[in-house]
C-alpha cells in the first residue's frame, strides 16, 4: 500500500510540476528581484550591487511612507468593513432566499460586472461622481442642490465606493459559499432549542458564516491596499496610496532600491496584519479555515 | 395485580391530540386528515415507508411546518400560530444537527441561555445530562470528533435537558450500524422510561418499531392505516398493505364459502376448509383478485411424524431450505395446493434452530401443524 501511496504522490506531484514551474517563474523570481534590489545601494541611474540596510533605514525613518501606509492601510480598512457589509446580506439572501434553481442566475447577474475591463469600470465611476457627473448633475437638475457636492470625488469617500463595487463579487462569493455550507437542520434545531430566528441567527449562522466573513475580508483588504489605479484616476491623484509612492520611487525618480524596500516592507506589514487578523479570529471567534 | 404498563398509559391523560389534519404541499396532499391522540408518558411510533407524511407529521408537531386544516393540541393547547420555540417539545433530528462550532458542552447546553439557574448550576446541569446519555467527561470534546452514536447521544442529552414535555425523533437510528442500532433501542427504552417524557418516533423500521413501542401508527399516503399496539399490529394487520409492510406474511388466494356464527368458513388450498375467527377479519388490498389468507411464517411449524399435538396438521415437500443460524427457512409446497387455479407458491416457514432438532434437506416430505386462529383473512 505504501509504495502505491508514493507512486499516487509521484503522479500528483507529477501532474501539477508544468503550472507550479510556471507559478514559481513567474512569482518567486520577480519576488527575489525585489527582495535583492531592496538591499542595494541606488547609484543615481545605476545600481550598486553592494549589500546595504539604508534603503529600510530610510523607509522607515520617512514621515510620508508612514501617513500613506497608515492611510493605505486606513482605505483598505473601509474598503473591506463597507464591501463584506454590504457583501453579506446579498449573500445571505442568495443562499436562504433564492429558490435552488435560480441561484445559478444570481450568481451570473453578480459576476457580470467583472466582464468589463476594471479600468472601465473605474472611468464609469469617475462619470458618475465627478463634478459634472451623473450624480451632481442630476441633483443639480432637480433642484435639490446649487453647488455640486464635492464630497463624492477625489477624496478617500469616491476611492472607498469604487473599490466596494469592484470587490463586491470576491466578497459575495465566499460569504455565499460559506452559508450555502451550514446544514439547515442547525437553524430548525436552534428555534428547537428555545431561540427566536435572530438568536439562531447570532448563534448559529453568523459563527457558521466567519470562516467565509474572514476569507472575503483578506480577499478585500490584501490587493486594495496595494491598488494603484483608483488614487490615480477617482482620487485624481491627490490622496496616493502606497503603491502609487512605490511607482513614483521606481519610474519617477528611478530609484529602484529605494522602491523596492517600501515594496517588501509593504508587503510584510499586509503579512504580518493578515496573520494577526487570523490569528484572532481562530482564538476568539474559533473560526477554522 | 399491578396495572401493566399499558392500562396506566390507557387512563394517562392526552398529551398531543390531532384532529383532521390537513397539509398541502401546492397540489401535493401530504396529510390527509390525520386524527390521532397519544397520551401523557406513551413511547409512540409513526411508521411507515418513505413520502408517507410521517416526518411532515413530526415536524407540523414540532412546530416547523403549518397546517393548512385541522388542530394540534398539546397538552390541551393550541399550537395554532404557535413557533417551534415557543413549543414544549425538542426534537432529535436525523442528521443530529449537532452545532459543530460548539464543543459538546455548550451543545448541551445550548437551550439553557434563558435559563435563569447560574453558571456553575448550569454546567452540572449539562454533566447530568452528559451523564444520562452514557457520555459523562465528554463535555470539553469538539463536537466534528464524535461517532455517529456519540453524536445522538448528544444530540438526545441537548433536547432532554431541557425537560420538554414531548421528544420528538426523526429516524435517530437510521445513521447507525445494526449493532449500534439495537443497542441505541434499547437504551432509548430504558431512558424513556426512567425520564417518563412521551416520546414519538419516527421510523421507516418496522422492527424497530415493534421493539420500542407502546403503540404504532402505520401510516401510507398521509393518512392512518392502523393504529395499535405492536402485537396487534402484527397479529392482526387491519388490511393486507399493513401486514405486507411490517414483517413476513405468507398470502393464499381463497374462496369463501359462507359466514358462521363465529368467523367465515373459507377452502384454502393444501389446508382444505378453514373457519377463520371474526377477529381476524382484515381489509383486502383494492387491487387484490378476491380474497387471501396471510400467515406469518412462524405462526405454523415443522412437526415431526406421529409426534402428538393439538394443532392441525397438514402435509406437503420442501422446495427451499435457507439457513440463518438462529433459524432456518423451509419454503414447503403443500399437497393439493396446485389445483386452485393459478399456481400457488410455497409457503414460507420459519423454524428455530433448537439443539437436536435436524435441519431438513430439500425434497424431504414435511408435517406443516398450524391453527386457524393464526390465520387472517383478507377479504
Amino acid at each position: 500500500m505504501a509504495s502505491g501511496n508514493r507512486s499516487q504522490a509521484v503522479q500528483g506531484y507529477s501532474l501539477i510540476a508544468p503550472p507550479f514551474g510556471y507559478a514559481l517563474l513567474v512569482l518567486m523570481a520577480p519576488l527575489l528581484t525585489i527582495l535583492a534590489y531592496s538591499f542595494f545601494k541606488d547609484g543615481y541611474l545605476t545600481i550598486i550591487r553592494e549589500f546595504t540596510l539604508e534603503n529600510y533605514v530610510a523607509v522607515w525613518g520617512d514621515p510620508i511612507f508612514h501617513k500613506i501606509m497608515l492611510r493605505s492601510l486606513g482605505v483598505a480598512a473601509l474598503v473591506t468593513l463597507v464591501t463584506v457589509g454590504l457583501a453579506f446580506p446579498v449573500a445571505y439572501f442568495l443562499s436562504f432566499a433564492v429558490s435552488p434553481q435560480r441561484k445559478g442566475m444570481w450568481l451570473f447577474l453578480i459576476t457580470i460586472p467583472f466582464w468589463t475591463s476594471y479600468l472601465v469600470r473605474v472611468f464609469l465611476w469617475k462619470v458618475i461622481l465627478g463634478y459634472n457627473g451623473v450624480i451632481n448633475s442630476g441633483l443639480k437638475s432637480l433642484g435639490i442642490i446649487e453647488e455640486p457636492l464635492t464630497f463624492i470625488l477625489y477624496n478617500v469617500n469616491s476611492i472607498v465606493i469604487t473599490l466596494a463595487h469592484a470587490y463586491a463579487p470576491f466578497a459575495i462569493l465566499p460569504i455565499f459559499i460559506a452559508l450555502e455550507k451550514i446544514d439547515r437542520s442547525l437553524l430548525e434545531a436552534g428555534r428547537d432549542l428555545g431561540e427566536s430566528r435572530a438568536m439562531t441567527f447570532w448563534r448559529v449562522t453568523l459563527p457558521l458564516a466567519m470562516p467565509g466573513v474572514v476569507a472575503a475580508s483578506l480577499i478585500v483588504f490584501i490587493p486594495t491596499i496595494g491598488d494603484y489605479v483608483t488614487p490615480t484616476l477617482i482620487g485624481g491623484g491627490k490622496i496616493p496610496m502606497i503603491a502609487n509612492m512605490i511607482q513614483a520611487q521606481m519610474l519617477d525618480l528611478d530609484n529602484r532600491p529605494m522602491g523596492s524596500a517600501l515594496a517588501v516592507t509593504a508587503m510584510l506589514i499586509v503579512a504580518i496584519l493578515s496573520l494577526i487578523f487570523v490569528a484572532l479570529n481562530r482564538r476568539f471567534l474559533k473560526v477554522r479555515q | 395485580m399491578t396495572p401493566s404498563r399499558y392500562d396506566r398509559l390507557e387512563a394517562a391523560k392526552p398529551m398531543i391530540e390531532c384532529r383532521e389534519v390537513h397539509k398541502y404541499y401546492g397540489d401535493y396532499h401530504a396529510l390527509r386528515g390525520i386524527d390521532l391522540t397519544i397520551r401523557a408518558g406513551e413511547f409512540f411510533s409513526l411508521l411507515g415507508p418513505s413520502g408517507c407524511g410521517k416526518t411532515t407529521l413530526l415536524r407540523t408537531i414540532a412546530g416547523f411546518e403549518d397546517i393548512t386544516s385541522g388542530v394540534v393540541l398539546i397538552d390541551n393547547k393550541d399550537m395554532a400560530g404557535v413557533a417551534a420555540n415557543h413549543r414544549p417539545t425538542n426534537m432529535v433530528f436525523q442528521s443530529y444537527a449537532i452545532f459543530p462550532h460548539l464543543t459538546v458542552a455548550e451543545n448541551v447546553g445550548f437551550g439553557l441561555r434563558r435559563d435563569p439557574r447560574s453558571r456553575a448550576e448550569k454546567a452540572a446541569a449539562v454533566e447530568e445530562a452528559l451523564a444520562m446519555v452514557g457520555l459523562k467527561g465528554y463535555g470539553a470534546r469538539a463536537s466534528h470528533a464524535l461517532s455517529g452514536g456519540q453524536r445522538q447521544r448528544v444530540a438526545l442529552a441537548r433536547a432532554l435537558i431541557l425537560k420538554p414535555k414531548v421528544l420528538l425523533l426523526d429516524e435517530p437510528l437510521s445513521a447507525l450500524d445494526r449493532k449500534m442500532r439495537e443497542q441505541m433501542q434499547v437504551e432509548l427504552i430504558k431512558l424513556q422510561r426512567q425520564v417518563g417524557i412521551t416520546f414519538v418516533l419516527v421510523t421507516h423500521d418496522q422492527e424497530e418499531a415493534l421493539v420500542m413501542s407502546d403503540r404504532i401508527a402505520v401510516m401510507f399516503e398521509g393518512q392512518i392505516a392502523q393504529l395499535d399496539g405492536p402485537e396487534a399490529l402484527y397479529a392482526r394487520p387491519a388490511s393486507r398493505r399493513v401486514a405486507d409492510f411490517i414483517g413476513v406474511m405468507n398470502f393464499l388466494p381463497t374462496r369463501i364459502i359462507g359466514d358462521t356464527p363465529n368467523g367465515v368458513e373459507v377452502d384454502l388450498p393444501g389446508f382444505g376448509r378453514v373457519e377463520i375467527p371474526a377477529a381476524n377479519i382484515s381489509r383486502a388490498n383494492p387491487d387484490d383478485e378476491g380474497p387471501t389468507v396471510g400467515f406469518r411464517p412462524e405462526a405454523v411449524s415443522i412437526v415431526s411424524t406421529g409426534a402428538p399435538t393439538q394443532s392441525r396438521v397438514t402435509e406437503g415437500t420442501i422446495d427451499e431450505v435457507v439457513y440463518y443460524g438462529d433459524m432456518t427457512y423451509y419454503d414447503v409446497r403443500l399437497d393439493g395446493s396446485d389445483g386452485f387455479g393459478a399456481k400457488v407458491r410455497p409457503i414460507r416457514i420459519a423454524m428455530r434452530n433448537v439443539f437436536g432438532r435436524e435441519v431438513q434437506e430439500v425434497g424431504a416430505r414435511a408435517n406443516v401443524s398450524w391453527s386457524p386462529g393464526s390465520l387472517v383473512l383478507f377479504r
